[in-house]
């Protein structure tokens, strides 16, 4: 079977010679991986958004909040996290959803579920993770994800904070009921799949670029034993120090990826490097700020260090368990 | 004269989502007094989760995303 990510490498390898670059240098190196890394992330992620674009064709945060209205904590915040993933989400809606889930009966703590979980375990995130680092790790990833969305939002919802909303976000109410949705067809999901590749890759392929970009250059010049040392498993801080350093950054998964695959390729340990693409994800400060509108900022808090308690257990797990 | 609002906080998709409404009543020929929702309480109380949205003479016709243009002009006539 010829498959075009085989001949990539090659095609790298020969792109290189052609140039003026003495070859095995560290340029050479940052050089190749760029070449191999750019086509080869941005066609597996046009595959994968575009078949996630047609799963979430079925959802819709209005179906979504159907389901989960009236649902107990517990499997609530079960059935939450994972509607998370396939549910269609953009971080500027996320005061209007979080209004929206509460305002309808959802509890709290399984609307926190919710907003956990979508921008962390998220299409771009897994496919990215499939595609660079394999299936294994890219499962345990979702798998982990998922369970700090539902621990999380389970912990919130047990401390019953419904007080520390917004006044305004208690006393909302929807004046109308939305507009049935249409029926599709199936051409109408592949279009759908076909917009998703459209909005998603042309939204963050210069991300990615620049992420590759500065994981060629951690591959090509970065000594490997240097980030063994202060990212390995050996160095217990390092998992702390990610999660701080990721929380001011706004990348999406897209331009961290790369990243993270490079500091791999150096010795960084798994579960460090997790935890800092976790970080960057899930606590975003601008998206704080903008929850801030219906959040007190004590409830942000809250959120934001059961949050973060629950990415570094999964650091440190990751770094037992992966050695 | 139709009076529409665009539901949105004013991110991008927003402001692509009000240049459509414009550019299709124009075409179309329907006279539109256009208004921006941007403040939260209120884009809740129309009910819709996701933005941008719009409402034609107060009645919700589309939540979330960019709508299609064919859509679009037939909610604009209706």
């Amino acid at each position: 079977m010829v498959c075009p990510l085989r001949q990539l490498q090659p095609v790298s390898r020969w792109l290189v010679a052609q140039l003026p670059i003495p070859a095995g240098s560290h340029l050479a190196a940052s050089v190749e991986f760029f070449f191999y890394d750019t086509p080869k992330v941005l066609m597996l992620l046009t595959l994968v958004v575009f078949a996630m674009g047609v799963v979430r064709s079925f959802f819709s945060p209005e179906r979504t909040r159907a389901l989960l209205a009236g649902k107990r904590e517990g499997v609530g915040n079960i059935a939450a996290a994972m509607l998370g993933i396939v549910t269609p989400f953009c971080s500027c809606s996320a005061v209007p959803l979080f209004v929206g889930f509460v305002s309808a009966g959802v509890p709290l703590g399984v609307t926190f579920s919710f907003l956990i979980s979508a921008p962390m375990v998220n299409e771009v995130a897994l496919g990215l993770l499939f595609a660079l680092l394999g299936w294994k790790v890219a499962l345990t990833y979702l798998a982990f994800g998922l369970s700090i969305a539902i621990l999380s939002g389970w912990i919130i919802g047990r401390l019953h904070l419904e007080d520390w909303l917004e006044t305004w976000v208690r006393e909302v109410r929807a004046e109308q009921d939305l507009p049935d949705e249409e029926h599709r067809d199936w051409v109408n999901r592949f279009e759908a799949g076909w917009d998703a590749v459209k909005e998603i890759v042309g939204k963050v392929w210069y991300w990615i670029i620049a992420g590759i970009a500065a994981g060629a250059f951690i591959h090509g010049y970065v000594p490997a034993g240097l980030l063994a040392r202060i990212m390995g498993a050996g160095a217990w801080w390092s998992v702390p120090a990610a999660v701080l350093v990721g929380v001011p950054m706004y990348s999406n998964a897209a331009g961290i990826i790369p990243v993270v695959d490079a500091l791999l390729g150096k010795g960084a340990a798994l579960g460090t490097v997790l935890a800092f693409m976790m970080s960057v994800t899930a606590l975003s400060l601008p998206e704080m700020i903008i929850l801030r509108k219906v959040l007190s900022l004590k409830l942000i808090v809250v959120f934001a260090g059961v949050v973060a308690l629950g990415i570094l257990a999964v650091g440190y797990l990751f770094n037992v368990l992966f050695v | 004269m139709k009076d529409v609002k665009v539901l949105g906080p004013g991110c991008k998709r927003c402001q692509t989502v009000e240049a459509m409404v414009k550019a299709a009543a124009e075409s179309l020929g329907v006279p539109v007094a256009l208004e921006k929702v941007t403040d939260y309480a209120d884009i809740a109380r129309f009910g819709v989760l996701s933005t941008p949205g719009i409402v034609i003479d107060n009645k919700v016709v589309h939540a979330g995303g960019i709508p299609r243009e064919e859509d679009l002009r037939r909610w604009l006539q209706g």
